[in-house]
């Protein structure tokens, strides 16, 4: 039997995401991949994948693996985030730390109070076929991942390796990946024209609420509305994630993963990249603020973002079996720059 | 006819993207120059360019913000948006199989009735005329083409539909396309057509791309059968011709 993972509960929604399907926007099919890419590339980071491979996305409660492989080395990525290992020495594993599991064992994932979504990284990633050139599940359009939707009970997600490669548990320092409470931040436009001076003025000085009414294309938030000048219908242009668009109900839209490619609203604002993993992790009744900032401002603030993961990847440290930290065998098996640079293919 | 174009403005989207607006309707010159500066953003293979999407308006050029910037990309491309250079046309003509009868058109009748023609009439224009696909947009492989003639021009409906049929052919405003796969959709369904729009396993997933024609043939219910049948096997192959200017 080929080495897979059986899904025994799968969880409100869990589905394969990478960091995304680029290319097609053209044609009309999303970018899709991670809500939070820093969490799912440090995931793989901690199971020594390349951080680009693919992992699972799990939205608001957990899914339950069966393992049926040799060994998989698996880690969950997420702050509050933890796995339930059953069957064999059943334990509890926190988030940010890798564990070596055998056949048979149990995988539950429990997702964090505080956050919307969680990864889950496996060892050399899945045995499946790209879907123009990524993983990333696209379930309204039937597109990659497992059979192109979320998983259900009694699906058999294919593994690339029978047998994990022999390496040390890793650990890393997630929580320095966590945002200081504060405003996200937005540049303004790409119609920002379209809106009152109030309207602008409301937007970036009120508080809105995540509605129910939230999943991988977008968040609907609850606040003061926001008037358009000239109406609400413009002729279609493009849409970048994190757009943030008003339709005619005037409550804004935060435009996530699986947004539509083009749209005929205009949108008031645009989250900054740098953000953008903050806004994907957040969950219905959160509370959001808004403040505006330059674009020269938001490059600088994503290259600081790119640096801080870099820095946490490089920070990665081995975990002895009594949760100590040996140094000794951190250095001799290069653990660090073999987790840097990747999977090294060692069997 | 050298009337000087309206100046390009450029929109920040985010530290992603950046939007060259050339103007805010549906018109084909407007479509021909974003059609033409994005084949010239192709060929300059500008560094930490992602990929682009022409719309209707404006094309947005999505970028990595780690290799690039949006002042650095706003100075390449502005000498681009030059319009002197000519560039070869690229794109396919389509002749599009479309049946327009019974359970495959379930709007035809109100629209005769609604713009006062007969459903002949209706069938005669909606096909008679060569569209331009303006872009790929709501679903992947989804084209908007016009122009409508404004004889059949209306607003989309008041009740949108929530599942309107894969391979549905739809019209609103001046503006006509198919439904690549089954999803809500708030246009006029006057026929169905038996072709493919998207198929991700194809070397061209999209069988449409922006700047391509497209032209609808009317078949009837039993060619409509028959062509699904060998395009769901994979065995029928959608008429074209290279465009050539």
């Amino acid at each position: 039997m080929k080495p897979h993972l059986k899904v025994m509960q799968p969880g409100l929604h869990t589905t394969i995401q990478d960091v995304g399907r680029f290319g097609f926007q053209s044609v009309g099919v999303p970018v899709s991949g991670a809500l939070e890419l820093e969490w799912l590339r440090l995931a793989n980071a901690l199971v020594g994948n390349p951080q680009e491979t693919a992992g699972f996305e799990i939205l608001l409660a957990g899914p339950n693996f069966e393992v049926c492989a040799d060994s998989v080395v698996v880690a969950v990525a997420g702050s509050g985030a933890e796995l339930d290992i059953r069957g064999d020495q059943p334990r509890r594993v926190p988030a940010w730390q890798s564990v070596r599991l055998r056949r048979g064992q149990i995988i539950g994932v429990r997702v964090p109070q505080s956050a919307a979504c969680c990864y889950l990284a496996v060892s050399g990633g899945f045995a499946i076929v790209p879907c123009l050139g990524s993983l990333s599940t696209y379930v309204r359009g039937g597109l990659g991942g497992f059979q192109g939707r979320e998983l259900r009970a009694g699906d058999e997600v294919p593994l690339a390796f029978e047998r994990a490669p022999d390496r040390p548990a890793a650990r890393a320092d997630g929580a320095a990946l966590d945002l200081p409470p504060g405003p996200i931040r937005v540049i303004l436009g790409p119609q920002r024209d379209c809106f009152t001076a109030a309207a602008i003025d409301a937007f970036l000085g009120s508080e809105y609420i995540i509605s129910d009414n939230a999943d991988r294309m977008g968040m609907r938030l609850v606040g003061p509305t926001l008037a358009h000048r000239d109406g609400y219908d413009i002729v279609s242009d493009g849409i970048a994630t994190g757009a943030i668009q008003v339709p005619g109900s005037r409550q804004p839209i935060v435009l996530l993963a699986d947004h539509q490619t083009t749209g005929g609203y205009p949108k008031v604002a645009t989250v900054i990249s740098a953000d953008l993993p903050a806004v994907g992790r957040r969950r219905p009744g959160d509370r959001l603020r808004f403040t505006a900032v330059d674009v020269a401002t938001a490059e600088r603030l994503r290259r600081e973002r790119e640096t801080l993961l870099r820095k946490v990847i490089e920070r990665i440290e081995v975990v002895r079996d009594d949760g100590g930290l040996d140094l000794d065998r951190l250095y001799k098996e290069n653990i660090i720059s073999g987790v840097v640079s990747g999977f090294d293919g060692t069997p | 006819m050298t009337s000087p174009a309206p100046k390009a403005g450029f929109l920040p989207c985010g530290d992603t993207a950046l939007v060259v607006e050339f103007g805010d309707r549906v018109d084909r010159a407007v479509s021909d120059r974003v059609l033409r500066l994005q084949a010239r953003v192709a060929k300059a293979k500008l560094p930490g360019v992602v990929e682009m999407v022409p719309t209707c308006r404006s094309l947005m050029v999505h970028y990595d913000p780690l290799r690039t910037g949006a002042a650095k990309l706003e100075h390449e491309i502005v000498p681009l948006l030059a319009d002197g250079e000519a560039v070869a046309s690229i794109g396919k003509s389509w002749r599009v199989p479309v049946c327009y009868e019974g359970d495959l058109a379930p709007d035809l009748d109100a629209v005769a009735k609604r713009v006062g023609r007969t459903t002949d009439e209706v069938i005669r224009l909606h096909s008679s005329v060569t569209y331009h696909v303006y872009m790929i947009g709501f679903l992947p492989g989804f084209p908007y083409m016009g122009d409508l003639v404004p004889e059949l021009a209306l607003p989309r409906l008041e009740n949108p539909r929530l599942r309107v049929p894969p391979g549905s052919v739809a019209m609103a405003m001046r503006m006509t396309g198919a439904y690549p796969v089954a999803s809500p959709g708030g246009w006029w369904l006057i026929g169905t057509t038996p072709i493919r729009l998207f198929e991700a396993g194809r070397a061209r997933p999209s069988l449409f791309v922006p700047g391509d024609r497209a032209k609808f043939e009317p078949v009837a219910a039993r060619e409509f059968a028959a062509i699904k049948r060998a395009s769901d096997a994979g065995d029928y192959e959608v008429r074209s011709e290279e465009l050539t200017s």
